[in-house]
């Protein structure tokens, strides 16, 4: 299953302890289970009508004082060593600063290169220098099983190795204003080469695991129409619908030429929908927030011949 | 025992004194009746959030929103926490029970203070007005979680300051009744009443009013240093100033951890009056579940940073919470096998009571199995702050203080009442209730190892089935609460007269009449024996 999946080293030696965890837990619920259905029954009213009067046994208070004990004591020195493994970079990590603020990622790298994902070449270790402008954050990748707060005035660290090419979520799990659960980026993971071609490449070097993404989110651009291919490859889709499903942001279905309410500056207005409207609010999101739904919508370049087929697209929604 | 035992007395739940009423209960220094008034507007308080709960679920049930504002939201999930924490879960079972059962179960009276025990009522409610107000007033319900994190908590525009002074307020009332109950076993005890003839209800009550003394204080001023912040900068907590916000969150968990074991010990001194009571046999190792309770009060006061192994503390620290954490899991571990030990050859008398009591130890294992794994510092690092911690709390919140408070509500409601609800009407509730539960909260746990973090208004489209089956659990959920409480407020006014011991219990309160006279006792007995002799009985019945 997707979400078992193990992306780096530190969800392995994660997992192994949960995995331990996990079948101590079982063994322990079912005997306890087991056990008081069967004296429920056995010792029914009807079946045993009268009580024994026991008020204890002390071999038996020592005996399960100590296994619990042995058992917790096992887990936790188990839990403990596979942390340290987790927590402690090697020397020759490669230092990402991680910077958090409401409501967004960035990272910067040793040659101070700058990225709104976080790239990262599959098989070297990665050190995350973790910290935040203004609150407390948490810096969570799932498949990675990491985790590690952005606490103001402080840099916590961590690190990864990954072992799976691929793009991860990141996610922020610290409570940190309205937008908290908007505050996402990816991890993509993509080989070495291809990352030290970006890394040591000039500034208009492509970034990284474009062709990943994109083959993704769909495995054959080629056979669609042009204006859903570039939909498909810029991720509209992960908001916006096409067959009038809504998500974070309103569908695209049917919405040439509605009345739709929007707000600018923080007024309601009615607009109905154009080529004008549709142009301006893919280029600047910002200004125009349709009601009801988050100013959530980042800038995505595009380029004219891009946009034309975009707005073509939509209009054949209707 | 058909005889009701005589009594010159009148119940007390007839007005006797020269108020009437309303006036008469608003008044009243019974502890009985006080532990009435708790009950009454505590259930108001969980119903309120219960509903708050079941709109989140609503939230999720797609991958966008339109009902309602992220931060509408994200004070929906504040508020359901500080209502059903600060008002419900942790005054709940000592101030509704503790109130109403403790000096019945030692043959005394009344509490030492019972003015004082009126007073801590009227902090509560006052407390509870202030938390309602933040709601409304200022800058609107405040959306930082209950745990109100700096620096959020002092940046944020919503009305912060008042929630954090209710619960302010909400701390004195705990820490009134903790003292008032500490005094009352050391000094009320019936004559003979050794310590070790206390019913383990007692125990549980005394070891939670020392933790309810001892660390409510300092909640209280970290909430106080909050507020100072807030007006005038003092810069304790916010790095902006040279403060320092993990401060912030040791000092709020040096409360708030052991807060979780004031709400989980008298919940586990409830399941330990039922067992005996419908097994007809004393509890299995008394001395192990006394001295259990008080381990936990102790070493549970140690454990606080297990709620912050991501937050950057050192190597060393991290190492030793997590290793006092796990030593704190083997006294619920004893309990727990204690518990089901009490059935072994017993004679079994199965009936709502212990099916809510077996309840809350199926769930209350879950709860605390999973949160053995939390402690695990290689596997926190993945579930801490997800979904995982939100079902795993609501084990043992719910699952645990909840079915443990349903459990001791359907226990002693004969004696409270003086009436018998239907017991095919609460078998009937069980099912949804269980049944949604799991849904629901397992559902969760499921959510968290995928990696879904908590308090989020929308999530990413890979967690939305699992999260639709939770919301359905949640309908179900609902629907047996709603079953539950409605068949015990129709058995309240319309149930059939009660018996005085309808259970065949042997602790005080079943030797009085239903519903207990004013006084309690028209004599104070006196105890020659342990707490749970079934013996003499039998030749009676």
């Amino acid at each position: 299953m997707d979400w078992m999946n193990q992306a780096a080293l530190s969800a392995q030696k994660s997992d192994a302890v949960f995995f331990y965890v996990f079948g101590l837990s079982v063994v322990f619920l079912v005997f306890i289970t087991t056990l008081m259905i069967y004296f429920v029954v056995r010792y029914s009213k009807k079946r045993h009508p009268k009580a024994e009067q026991i008020e204890g046994h002390v071999g038996l208070e020592i005996l399960w004082t100590t296994i619990p004990l042995v058992m917790f004591l096992s887990i936790f020195y188990y839990g403990w060593t596979n942390y340290e493994y987790m927590r402690l970079a090697p020397r020759d990590a490669m230092a990402v600063k991680v910077t958090a603020r409401q409501w967004s990622w960035s990272f910067e790298y040793p040659n101070g290169k700058q990225s709104k994902v976080l790239f990262a070449p599959i098989g070297r270790p990665m050190k995350m220098e973790v910290r935040s402008v203004d609150m407390v954050h948490g810096f969570f990748v799932p498949a990675f099983r990491l985790k590690i707060d952005a606490v103001p005035s402080r840099t916590n660290t961590t690190w990864f190795q990954a072992t799976k090419v691929g793009s991860f979520d990141i996610e922020c799990t610290v409570i940190c204003g309205v937008d908290h659960s908007l505050m996402l980026s990816k991890v993509i993971v993509v080989p070495e080469d291809e990352f030290k071609a970006w890394y040591f490449g000039g500034e208009d070097a492509p970034e990284p695991g474009k062709a990943l993404r994109a083959a993704e989110a769909h495995p054959d651009l080629g056979s669609l129409p042009p204006g859903l291919a570039v939909l498909t490859a810029k991720g509209c889709l992960t908001c916006h619908s096409v067959d009038g499903k809504p998500k974070v942001g309103p569908t695209l279905h049917a919405l040439y030429g509605r009345e739709q309410e929007v707000l600018v500056a923080g007024n309601t207005r009615t607009v109905t929908v154009d080529d004008a409207f549709l142009r301006r609010t893919i280029t600047n999101p910002a200004d125009q927030v349709v009601r009801g739904y988050p100013p959530a919508m980042p800038r995505i370049p595009l380029t004219d011949q891009e946009l034309d087929d975009v707005v073509r697209y939509i209009k054949t929604l209707n | 025992m058909s005889t009701q035992a005589s009594t010159a007395q009148p119940s007390y739940l007839v007005d006797t004194g020269t108020r009437k009423g309303l006036m008469a209960w608003l008044t009243t220094t019974d502890h009985k009746r006080i532990g009435l008034l708790y009950l009454y507007a505590m259930l108001t308080f969980f119903f309120v959030a219960v509903g708050i709960g079941f709109v989140m679920r609503l939230v999720q049930l797609t991958t966008f929103q339109h009902l309602i504002t992220a931060r509408t939201y994200n004070a929906l999930f504040t508020v359901h926490g500080v209502i059903m924490i600060f008002l419900f879960v942790v005054p709940g079972i000592p101030a509704v029970f503790g109130n109403f059962f403790l000096p019945i179960l030692i043959g005394a009276k009344d509490v030492s203070f019972p003015r004082l025990n009126l007073l801590s009522w009227y902090v509560f409610m006052a407390g509870a007005i202030f938390a309602v107000l933040s709601l409304f007033t200022g800058g609107g319900a405040p959306d930082t979680g209950w745990t109100f994190y700096a620096p959020f908590s002092l940046k944020t525009g919503t009305n912060v300051s008042l929630a954090v002074f209710a619960a302010f307020v909400l701390g004195f009332s705990s820490m009134l009744t903790g003292i008032n109950f500490i005094t009352t076993i050391h000094r009320l005890r019936a004559p003979g009443m050794k310590w070790f003839r206390m019913p383990l209800m007692c125990w549980a009550l005394y070891s939670t009013a020392w933790i309810q003394l001892l660390a409510t204080p300092i909640v209280a001023i970290t909430l106080v240093l909050v507020i100072l912040e807030r007006f005038f900068g003092i810069g304790i907590f916010d790095p902006a100033k040279g403060g320092d916000p993990l401060l912030y969150q040791h000092l709020f968990w040096i409360y708030s951890h052991p807060a979780v074991y004031i709400m989980i010990l008298p919940a586990m001194g409830v399941i330990t009056e039922i067992i005996p009571t419908f097994a007809k046999r004393p509890i299995f190792g008394y001395k192990a579940i006394a001295f259990s309770s008080m381990s936990i009060a102790g070493v549970g006061s140690l454990v606080w940073a297990h709620h912050m192994f991501t937050s950057g503390l050192s190597s060393l620290s991290v190492m030793l919470f997590s290793l006092l954490t796990m030593i704190v899991a083997v006294p619920s571990a004893i309990k727990v096998f204690n518990w089901v030990s009490t059935l072994y050859k017993g004679s079994i008398d199965f009936q709502p009571p212990l099916l809510f009591a077996l309840t809350f130890i199926f769930l209350f294992c879950i709860g605390g199995l999973t949160g053995v794994m939390q402690g695990a510092l290689a596997i926190n690092v993945h579930i801490h702050d997800t979904y995982f911690i939100v079902g795993h709390f609501h084990y043992v919140m719910f699952g645990g203080t909840g079915m443990a408070l349903f459990a001791g509500l359907l226990y002693w409601f004969p004696k409270m009442w003086g009436r018998m609800y239907s017991r095919k009407a609460i078998y009937a509730s069980w099912f949804p209730m269980f049944i949604g539960f799991n849904m629901l909260y397992f559902g969760m746990m499921i959510l968290g190892m995928m990696g879904m973090p908590r308090r989020y208004y929308v999530h990413l489209p890979q967690f939305h089935f699992m999260h639709v089956v939770a919301t359905v659990g949640s309908w179900f959920l609902v629907l047996g609460l709603l079953m539950f409480f409605g068949t015990l407020i129709y058995a309240m006014f319309k149930g059939e007269k009660a018996e005085d011991n309808p259970w065949g219990g042997v602790t005080l309160e079943w030797t009085i009449p239903s519903p207990p006279p004013q006084e309690n006792f028209e004599e104070i007995p006196t105890i020659t024996q342990g707490p749970y002799h079934f013996v003499q009985q039998e030749g009676k019945s």
